[in-house]
Order: C-alpha cells, then sequence, then structure tokens
C-alpha cells in the first residue's frame, strides 16, 4: 500500500497568551512513500514527525491537506477504520493481559463478516507470535519479559490485523545499545518477510540509516530532504542535513570562495569551479581527509583515538564551527600523523560540501 | 546493624506508644469485658466469667433489629454507592467544559457536616403538621399519598437511610477513583483505539482492569464504613434509635454503654466483638475475592 500525503499540515493553538502564533508542528508535507518499503523519519526531538505518524494514524487529524493510502482519501477517517498498526514508543501492551491476549486484542474486535472464531483468532494470533519469534511466551504477562521481548509483542499485536501500514514511534528508543541493533535487524527481517509499507520514527541518525530503504529527515515541522540513506548522506540538500547525518558529525568551518579557491582561514584547501566568490560554509566528513606532510590544510594536534581499525584524530582548527575537528583516517596512516605542532591534510573532494552562508543551502561545485 | 535497629524502634516507637495505649490495649480490655459477667465499670467488680453476655444479646431483640438493619444498609449502600461513583467518575473523566465546576458539585457533601446534612434530609422527607415534605409533595404530583419517610413504615425510614447513607459516601468514592481513571496511561486508549476498539469493550476490558485495585481498595473500605454505620442514623431519626427501629450494631453499643438502657459494658463489648467478628470475616471474603480478580 503506498502512501501519499498531499500538503499535509498540523498546527497547535499556541498556549502563550502575549503571542498568538500557532505552532506548526507538521508544514505542508507532500510526498509519496511508495508500496511495501521501510521508511526512516528522522528528525532531531520536538521537530514533528511523532506528530506527523500520528496524523498518519489518525490519532490526530490535520488542520489541512490529506491523506491517501492506496487510492483511498483517509484523511478524515478515524483511527480505527484505517486499517493501521501502531507500536507505541512504551509498546502499550495491556499489563493485565497475557501475551496472547495482547496480541489476540484487536482480533476480537472485529465485527459483522469479519468476526473470526475463536480457533482462527488463535492460529492467526500464533503466526504473529512466529513471526517475531515469541511463540514460546504465549502466557506469559508483559511485566513478565524483557523489553526486547515487549517490542516484539508490540510489533505481534500490530501485525495480526494484517495492516495495510505499519507505523512504529520510536521503537528502539527503550531498549539497551546492544538489543537495539539486534532488534532493528529484526524489524528489518519482519518488514521484508510481510512487505507492509513501514513508517517508523526515530531521532537517531544510524538507526533509521541502517535499516530504512528511504529516509526523510525533517525539522521545525518541514521536510529537509527525502531518499535513500546513502543519497541523503553524499548529498545533503543544506547544512541541517549535513550536519545531522553521520556519526562522528561533520567537520563545519567558516569559509570563503575567492578566485576560484576554496579558503579556510587563510589556507587554500582547494581548487573549485561553479560557486562564485563569497562567504561560506564548509562541511567535511570525517572520513573526507587524507594525511600529507605537505597537505593544504592544517590543524593544531590533539589527540590520536584508536578505535580498531580505523582511528580518530582529534585536531583543532580557529576556524572550526564544532569543538573540534574529527577525522577518521585508516590506521596504516598512523605513521603519518604527528605527535604535536600541526597536522596536514589533504581533502577528498566528495566528502567536502559547500554551503550557502545565509540561507545554509547546498552550492554545487566542481574539483579542479 | 545493632545501633540502627535502635534507631528504627526509637522512630517508631511515638506510634507503637499511642497504638499500643489507645487501640491495642482497649482491644484486649474489651475481648475480656466481653466474657466478664455483669462488669461494673466504676467499681471494677465482676459475677462470673462466661458466654452470658454474647447469648444474651444474640437474644435481644434490639440486637437482633440492629444486626439486620446493619446488613440490609451495608448490602444495599456499599454496591450502589460504589457503581455510582463509578458511573459519576467516568462521565466526569469524559466531560472537558465545567469539568472542575462537576467536581466541586460532587464532593460538596465531603466537606459539609453530617448532622447538617441529616437536617437537609429532614426537610426534604420528613412530615410537620405544615406540610408533608419536598419529597411527598414530588410523590404527590406522580399521584401518589404521602409517606412518612422519618416515622412511618420500617421500608420508608430504610430508603431514607440508604438514600443518605449513599449520598454521603459518593464523594470520597468520586474523588477517588476519577483520581484512578485519570492515572491510566493513555496510549492504552490510544492503542485500543487504532485496534478499533468498541467503547463497551474498552471500559471492561482495559478501563476496569486498571483501575480494579482502587475498586477493591473502596469496595473494602466502603463495608467496613458501612458496617460502622451510627452517625447517619442518628441524623435522621434522632437517638432513639431502639424505639425507631433503626439502630446499627455500632448504635446498640453505644446504647449499652451511655444510652437510657446503658451501664452494660459486658454487654456492649459483646456486641462490639461480634461486629468485630463480622467485619474480619467480610473483610477477608473480599480479599480472598480480589485476589482472583485485580490484576496487580
Amino acid at each position: 500500500m503506498k502512501i501519499v500525503l498531499e500538503n499535509l499540515t498540523k498546527k497547535f493553538p499556541s498556549r502563550n497568551k502575549k503571542e498568538k502564533t500557532d505552532v506548526i508542528a507538521v508544514n505542508d508535507f507532500t510526498f509519496e512513500i511508495p508500496d511495501g518499503k521501510l521508511i526512516g523519519l528522522l528528525g532531531p526531538s520536538g521537530c514533528g514527525k511523532s506528530t506527523a505518524l500520528n496524523l498518519l494514524c489518525g490519532l490526530l487529524e490535520p488542520t489541512s491537506g490529506k491523506i491517501y493510502f492506496g487510492d483511498d482519501d483517509v484523511t478524515n477517517l478515524p483511527a480505527q477504520q484505517r486499517g493501521v498498526g501502531f507500536v507505541f514508543q512504551n509498546y502499550a501492551l495491556y499489563p493485565h493481559l497475557t501475551v496472547k491476549d495482547n496480541i489476540m486484542f484487536p482480533l476480537q474486535n472485529l465485527k459483522g463478516d469479519k468476526k473470526l472464531t475463536k480457533d482462527e483468532m488463535q492460529k492467526r494470533a500464533l503466526e504473529a507470535a512466529k513471526l517475531v519469534q515469541i511463540d514460546g511466551l504465549m502466557e506469559r504477562k508483559p511485566s513478565e519479559l524483557s523489553g526486547g521481548q515487549q517490542q516484539r509483542v508490540a510489533i505481534a499485536r500490530a501485525l495480526v490485523k494484517m495492516p495495510r501500514v505499519l507505523l512504529m514511534d520510536e521503537p528502539l528508543s527503550n531498549l539497551d545499545a546492544r538489543l537495539r541493533l539486534q532488534t532493528r535487524e529484526e524489524i528489518r527481517r519482519i518488514q521484508s518477510e510481510t512487505k507492509i509499507t513501514t513508517v517508523f520514527v526515530t531521532h537517531d541518525q544510524e538507526e533509521a540509516m541502517s535499516i530504512s530503504d528511504l529516509i526523510i529527515v525533517m525539522d521545525a515541522g518541514t521536510i529537509q530532504q527525502i531518499g535513500s540513506p546513502q543519497d541523503v548522506y553524499d548529498d545533503p540538500v543544506n547544512l541541517f542535513v549535513a550536519k545531522f547525518l553521520g556519526t562522528p558529525p561533520i567537520n563545519v568551518f567558516e569559509g570563503e570562495v575567492r578566485g576560484g579557491k576554496l579558503y579556510i582561514g587563510n589556507e587554500d584547501i582547494m581548487d573549485i569551479s561553479g560557486p562564485s566568490d563569497g562567504k561560506v560554509h564548509v562541511a567535511i566528513r570525517p572520513e573526507g581527509f587524507d594525511p600529507d606532510e605537505k597537505g593544504r590544510f592544517s590543524c593544531h594536534m590533539g589527540r590520536v583515538e584508536v578505535m580498531g581499525r580505523d582511528i580518530s584524530v582529534v585536531c583543532f582548527n580557529d576556524n572550526c564551527e564544532n569543538e573540534n575537528v574529527r577525522a577518521i583516517i585508516s590506521g596504516e596512516n598512523l605513521p603519518e600523523v604527528p605527535k604535536t605542532g600541526d597536522v596536514r591534510f589533504n581533502v577528498k573532494p566528495n566528502k567536502v560540501f559547500i554551503f550557502e552562508h545565509e540561507t545554509k543551502t547546498r552550492i554545487p561545485f566542481d574539483a579542479v | 546493624m545493632e545501633k540502627n535497629n535502635l534507631k528504627a524502634w526509637l522512630y517508631l516507637l511515638p506510634s507503637i506508644l499511642f497504638l499500643g495505649v489507645f487501640m491495642v490495649y482497649p482491644l484486649i480490655d474489651v475481648f475480656i469485658y466481653s466474657f466478664e459477667e455483669g462488669y461494673n465499670s466504676a467499681s471494677g467488680i465482676f459475677f462470673g466469667v462466661g458466654t452470658y453476655n454474647y447469648s444474651y444479646i444474640l437474644r435481644d431483640p434490639y440486637f437482633l433489629q440492629a444486626v439486620k438493619n446493619t446488613f440490609i444498609l451495608v448490602i444495599i449502600t456499599v454496591p450502589l454507592s460504589t457503581a455510582f461513583a463509578l458511573l459519576i467518575s467516568v462521565a466526569l473523566s469524559s466531560v472537558k467544559k465545567l469539568r472542575e465546576l462537576f467536581e466541586t458539585i460532587f464532593f460538596l457533601p465531603y466537606v459539609t457536616n453530617t448532622l447538617a446534612v441529616g437536617l437537609v434530609f429532614m426537610i426534604l422527607f420528613k412530615s410537620t403538621p405544615y406540610s408533608d415534605g419536598l419529597m411527598n409533595v414530588i410523590l404527590g404530583v406522580f399521584g401518589m399519598s404521602p409517606i412518612d419517610f422519618i416515622d412511618g413504615p420500617y421500608w420508608a425510614k430504610m430508603l431514607v437511610l440508604s438514600v443518605y447513607t449513599v449520598w454521603v459516601v459518593l464523594p470520597f468514592k468520586i474523588l477517588i477513583l476519577t483520581s484512578a481513571l485519570a492515572s491510566v496511561n493513555r496510549t492504552y486508549y490510544d492503542a485500543a483505539m487504532v485496534d478499533g476498539t468498541p467503547k463497551w469493550r474498552i471500559f471492561t476490558k482495559i478501563t476496569l482492569p486498571m483501575i480494579s485495585p482502587t475498586l477493591f481498595y473502596l469496595i473494602i473500605t466502603g463495608f467496613i464504613g458501612a458496617f460502622k454505620a451510627y452517625s447517619d442514623a442518628v441524623a435522621l431519626f434522632g437517638t432513639n434509635l431502639n424505639v425507631a427501629e433503626m439502630n446499627t450494631i455500632v448504635g446498640y453499643i453505644y446504647d449499652m454503654l451511655y444510652g437510657n438502657s446503658g451501664g452494660y459494658p459486658s454487654f456492649a463489648s459483646a456486641a462490639a466483638i461480634v461486629l468485630f467478628v463480622i467485619v474480619l470475616t467480610i473483610t477477608c471474603i473480599n480479599l480472598l475475592v480480589s485476589k482472583k480478580h485485580v490484576h496487580y
């Protein structure tokens, strides 16, 4: 089931009595989610991503705009008629019911010709439980399960009624780091097995990048960029997206384009063609540095953090907008990095982005 | 460790002391009195030890009347008041406008003096030479003949007492239940809504189980409170409750101690022990039942 949004907007009335401007949580969303994909809705907390999810699910009514599931206009349908499965951030498992009863709960609500016999319900519940691999825990109460198991029960409960769309609100945020890795693989697997169009919300860019077919980056109620994780990472449209994706975060510098050269401070780090002269933000991915004694870009050496295969060089530059400059280089290049004094790099052109100084939008350039 | 233990006892001492002097000691004393025949509290003498006190009160028609009244009151008012409180609290938590106003109205009886409320009920129900009381005026509209609710037939008096009791205990229950309802996590309702759960099913399958601990707490304290009813009857029917056939067990105990027939601490003690046994039994049954049905 594809999902189409048209100019979807949600405004909340202002609580501030002096200033009566509405809070726009979701601003003019227009995009299409293709059928059967796993979509990560990504943004910093408070950017409106949960509101967007609640609009999709029908728990909130949009101020304006349309939502289509396939060709059906579901904008004015209440949540129960949309056929969505929703996995809540805190799972919302009914504590007084067993796992089995929790999973069967949505089926027991069905009425009329959709009504199922008890055997069918049991069968469907068991299928859903097998899919998320909790079929051995059917008689337990939620309080007797670990966080990860509860998460699976919540997913099973959302899947058991065979929803047209599966929505997940921060599905991994209540799990510890190891379980998070495991569960996100699990979500990926379940989604590919069921082929249900799935939208999940997260503020963790790594999580979104690792399993999504498509990520939607949003900030302050507006969509910044939509694309496959790799495309968005390699080709951010603005400084926000560039900064939001990637760990360690991208290094941002105050820079200038002057006479076909890109300057950081008074060092010209690259020859470029395309952009006109003026002040810019220069963003360089941590993996975009090549240590080189004759490199064109110099930083004051800080320390080296060894992370096994790679090493992370932490150094300082007066023009850096981050706290420090972080370069990830291969361990083989370690001898080329001095212990003290200045460290010199050449930068990889495809890992360097230039953004307009005021609007912070991307300026394309060609390396010469 | 030893030192900490001492400290703990020191902190507990004040309450232990007060509980011991004013609760445990009298309890034991009452138990002993109940077996001492013809005990005189002034002289401190008694004739003998035995179960005569029990066999006397169990044959005393006033006591049997009081037990009957108390049981009827309990059986009528506890379920009714709990059900009404639940109904009103659910209604209250689903309205948005004027919610505080309604809450205040429903909570008013709680801060009103029992006797003052009794006076209001007298005006509503009592026939005087000048009027038949508001209730009878209303009944008259429907073509019914006036009933004397205060000095009239037994069922009429019991009706008034029950209505009064329900009304008086309602606000506390509403208060507790509204806060219990408010503390149910909203996402359970959201989850139920996404799954298309009908309203009635949400109520029976989610709301009720979630507030069941509070509900059972209210039922248990409701039983205990109703068994100890006394002031309500006094407020409506005056202190001569035996004549009005409206006495309760606590009222009987009081009468045996201080009333017109007073001066019989042994009988009062025996009645008190009987009451204690009844309340204990009912509470134990309650706890057993609740273990099966309360979900936490």
